[in-house]
């Protein structure tokens, strides 16, 4: 049985890397004495299998998990008391939403995810200039970066990857340093655009203040979902309103 | 967690975590600096509570599995008149923007200024970390010299290894403690609760740190004057009737009194040691002449297996850890050691797989067949450290081991599946001349040979490390080698092994090991070494990329101390030490005589198991081994009293093995 858990990471944890959750899991999960599945051989690992990497210090709404439990063992777990359970044995700042059981056969999360949705505190600069700035970057038809990738130079075009930039206002008073709020949806797909390249394609870069994962989004035959919708939002099955 | 509640003086009140926040996001690894691991407490802090801030001079991923502060930070925070919090040294590049930004140390607890704590004290495991001590000082808002503190400053404190010979730190610690620190954290906090009820008034430190100075255990290096004739230390007393002449260390009567940490921190971000660690026995009496630990933690005290094993099976149930580390300073030696793990073996045995760990593996054929039960899979490497490459050269040294123990030892390994082997031996020994050097070579090439019946390509990786002496140890008035030599040695072993197919050679660099040499038996005259030498930027030393040995030796021809003078000198037997006003319990005349004892190759047994040859750890504080079973450990010579020169030792490869296999089925994968 697969079953796929949607989490928050948020606050002082936010420091800790995707190396660092992936190993806060596996311990959370042998505590919760949940049947999990490990790999065969020498020195088995639990088949858990986690969505695209949030970089260390962001923020996230909407983070996922796909959990592999063995069979018949999985069948006397409760999924209803599931986050419950997991949230306490988790540090301060993870906290599992809601969790459903998916198709074995459905797409791991990192090919499913098409897009992903962010809000990104940029220091130091009114809303209206932002505007600006962000207008001036939305009129550029191409963004090419070049970047190392092998050993080799490789340029890639982040315009078509930028599905959605607006300004959302000032900061909330809790930010730690005072500035403006964008918007932003980034496909992940050929390649993921990432909040600092987004951040450092404007002329001139912008700071990088806080920044939080808002939605992943799975886009498929032209209907958009969230991987597991959260609480109180309608079912999976039923696509819902984007965001943008 | 409940809501804090700061003293409304505080010009804090959520602590520095907002402040810290936008600062976090510039830095490498900032895991190491938000807290929030399981096990971590966030204390409210009342003004009649004593705040104490416990600190490793030194990175989080080093500090933090260091049981001594866990075990501390625990009893503290169950101290009714006590609170504890952590802290651990900020890398340069945090320490920078702090400093930029004017924001002091922090705790990682509950991100509060280090300068509002009411005692700071560190954990002093290595010398080498001194000037990372003066950093966090500095950077808490604390003068950095003891004499230059005012009533508003915390005390700074240390404990730990290091402290038998606080001296060259004199200028800057308030107070030190010698040995067990369980039972003296309370007393401390007694002493400063005090303190702090009178209102830590203009000229109050005097008063508690000469009323500290009156609790057995603790130092305080300002009480003391100190005479030179010339170069000579002349002697070290007391300035006042009250305080004691000499320093009596602290030693747990029983271990299982303590069964601590119980709520081990589990880190959120990688750190060495990542793994449940269950302390087994304090104190070891191998009697080994060259370890520092051996000798100033006597005597043995055994933990209840009952108990050990309770701490392994709640431990590895609230922390998640699938690897459980047994940890003392020889954990073969354990009465029952075989039963012990079948029995943690076999209770694991429905759950994951979780492995069970000895970091310290016995040189013998016995210490790889518990090793052998304990590691069910990934059988890649073992490490046996038998220190010194002939039978003479051990004699010197006191670690009686024969070249026999060592080969039943690998070939056991090799046969059991494991296909690397590491050996740990040291350089620049007493005595030690180029034929014991060259030995460590030939035990090396002996080894793979033993390995080549086993494996295609078996691997012998050899390290070797640079000999410092410490205080009480019978090698205390020894000279070590110089840099010039040690790396003389070295190169020997380079040119005989580089033909050696399967022999890697590995090696410490001799530099740093000169700085250790000189901190280690140093006196109060390299107080301004430090200072000057962590004020030009030599911090983490200790990190062999940022070690700078000119920097070290340009602040000492400065300060008109000689390196060579504290180093390299032979001590003389009526030679006052930097550290005789100290005492871990031994008899300065037992250590002359092992000294003695050892430069005639005479060997001394492990007393364990053998009557007593009365060093003094025991007898002076009235208290005694406490071993479960009076019978020396079967398999190897090692320390068992056994005839080491007849040509029969009783050695029988994995002697009660088939015992612990019929009692541990479903083991083998």
């Amino acid at each position: 049985m697969r079953i796929r858990v949607r989490y928050r990471k948020h606050g002082k944890v936010r420091f800790t890397s995707h190396r660092d959750v992936a190993r806060i899991w596996e311990r959370a999960l042998r505590r919760a004495e949940l049947p999990v599945a490990s790999s065969e051989g020498f020195s088995p690992r639990p088949k858990l299998h986690f969505g695209l990497a949030l970089s260390t210090g962001h923020e996230s709404l909407g983070e996922y998990l796909d959990i592999d439990l063995y069979e018949p063992e999985a069948q006397t777990v409760d999924l209803a008391e599931l986050p419950e359970l997991l949230t306490p044995l988790l540090p301060e700042g993870i906290e599992v939403e809601t969790l459903a059981v998916i198709d074995r056969g459905d797409l791991s999360l990192q090919e499913a995810v098409t897009s992903t949705s962010w809000r990104i505190e940029v220091p130091d600069i009114a809303p209206a200039a932002l505007a600006v700035a962000t207008d001036a970057l939305l009129a550029r038809t191409t963004l090419l970066v070049t970047r190392e990738r092998k050993g080799k130079p490789v340029t890639d075009d982040l315009r078509p990857g930028i599905l959605h930039l607006a300004v959302l206002g000032a900061t909330p008073p809790d930010a730690p340093e005072p500035g403006a709020v964008l918007e932003a949806e980034l496909a992940t797909h050929p390649r993921s655009v990432r909040p600092a390249e987004l951040l450092a394609a404007f002329d001139p870069p912008l700071a990088e203040g806080r920044v939080c994962r808002t939605h992943q989004w799975i886009t498929n035959d032209g209907a958009t979902r969230e991987p597991l919708a959260p609480l109180g939002a309608p079912s999976p099955a039923q696509p819902e309103a984007r965001a943008s | 967690m409940a809501p804090k509640r700061e003293p409304v003086t505080s010009a804090y009140m959520d602590g520095l975590w907002t402040q810290l926040e936008p600062l976090l996001a510039k830095v490498a690894k900032p895991a190491r600096y938000i807290g929030l691991e399981d096990g971590a407490q966030r204390p409210d802090h009342d003004p009649r509570q004593v705040a104490w801030l416990l600190a490793y001079p030194d990175t989080y991923e080093i500090g933090l599995p260091n049981q001594g502060l866990q075990i501390l930070y625990e009893l503290l925070n169950e101290h009714p008149d006590a609170v504890a919090e952590r802290t651990y040294a900020p890398w340069v590049d945090l320490d920078a923007l702090l400093r930029a930004h004017g924001l002091p140390l922090f705790s990682l607890d509950t991100h509060r200024p280090a300068g509002l704590f009411d005692v700071i004290g560190f954990n002093l495991s290595a010398e080498l970390t001194y000037t990372n001590l003066l950093n966090m000082v500095d950077l808490a808002g604390v003068p950095v010299r003891t004499a230059d503190r005012r009533p508003e400053h915390p005390l700074i404190a240390a404990g730990g290894h290091c402290t038998y010979n606080p001296e060259p730190l004199a200028d800057f610690l308030d107070f030190v403690v010698l040995g067990d620190g369980e039972e003296i954290v309370s007393e401390i906090t007694d002493v400063l609760a005090g303190w702090k009820a009178s209102g830590r008034t203009e000229g109050s430190r005097e008063g508690v740190l000469r009323a500290l100075a009156g609790v057995t255990g603790v130092y305080v290096p300002s009480l003391y004057d100190v005479t030179y004739d010339g170069a000579d230390l002349v002697a070290v007393t007391p300035r006042y009737p009250d305080v004691p002449e000499m320093v009596e260390k602290r030693t747990l009567a029983d271990l299982g009194d303590w069964p601590y940490p119980k709520n081990q921190l589990v880190p959120l971000t990688e750190v060495v040691h990542d793994r449940l660690n269950v302390e087994v026995f304090r104190g070891c009496t191998r009697g080994c002449r060259f370890c520092q630990a051996g000798m100033i933690t006597r005597p043995v005290r055994e933990r209840p297996a009952e108990q050990v094993r309770t701490m392994v099976a709640e431990g590895l149930r609230r922390t998640g850890y699938d690897e459980v580390a047994l940890t003392s300073l020889s954990t073969a030696d354990f009465s029952g050691i075989e039963k012990l793990v079948g029995d943690i073996v076999r209770s694991t045995d429905d759950g994951p797989p979780v492995s069970v760990s000895l970091p310290s593996l016995r040189v013998d054929a016995f210490g790889v067949g518990i090793a052998t039960q304990l590691q069910k899979a990934r059988r890649t490497g073992l490490t046996f450290a038998p220190e010194a490459g002939t039978w003479r050269m051990r004699q010197v040294i006191n670690k009686l081991i024969r070249e026999e123990d060592l080969y039943q030892a690998v070939e056991a390994a090799y046969e059991n599946g494991w296909r690397r082997v590491k050996l740990y031996f040291l350089t620049g020994l007493p005595t030690e001349t180029d034929e014991d050097t060259l030995g460590i070579a030939e035990l090396a090439r002996n080894c793979v040979a033993l390995g080549k019946a086993h494996t295609k390509s078996p691997s012998v990786t050899v390290s070797v490390g640079g000999f410092v002496p410490k205080p009480f140890t019978p090698f205390q008035w020894f000279g070590q080698n110089t840099v010039e030599e040690l790396r003389r040695k070295i190169n020997l072993l380079r040119d005989d092994t580089r033909k050696s197919h399967g022999v890697q050679l590995k090696w410490h660099d001799p530099k740093a090991t000169l700085i250790e040499g000189v901190m280690s038996r140093g006196d109060r005259r390299l107080g301004p070494v430090l200072e000057e030498v962590w004020r030009r930027g030599g911090v983490f030393q200790e990190w062999n990329e940022r070690f700078d040995l000119d920097l070290w030796l340009d602040a000492m021809a400065a300060h008109g101390v000689s390196p060579d003078w504290y180093a390299h000198r032979h001590r003389t037997e009526h030679e006052v030490l930097p550290w005789d006003h100290l005492s871990a319990g031994l008899h300065k005349d037992f250590l002359w005589q092992d000294w003695r004892d050892s430069l005639a190759e005479v060997g001394l047994p492990d007393c364990r198991w053998t009557p007593c040859y009365d060093c003094g750890a025991c007898t002076g504080y009235s208290i005694e081994h406490i071993v479960a079973s009076a019978t020396p450990p079967a398999g190897g010579s090692q320390g068992t009293g056994q005839d080491l020169r007849s040509s029969s030792v009783p050695v029988s490869l994995l002697a009660r093995r088939p015992e612990l296999a019929g009692t541990t089925p479903g083991v083998t994968p």
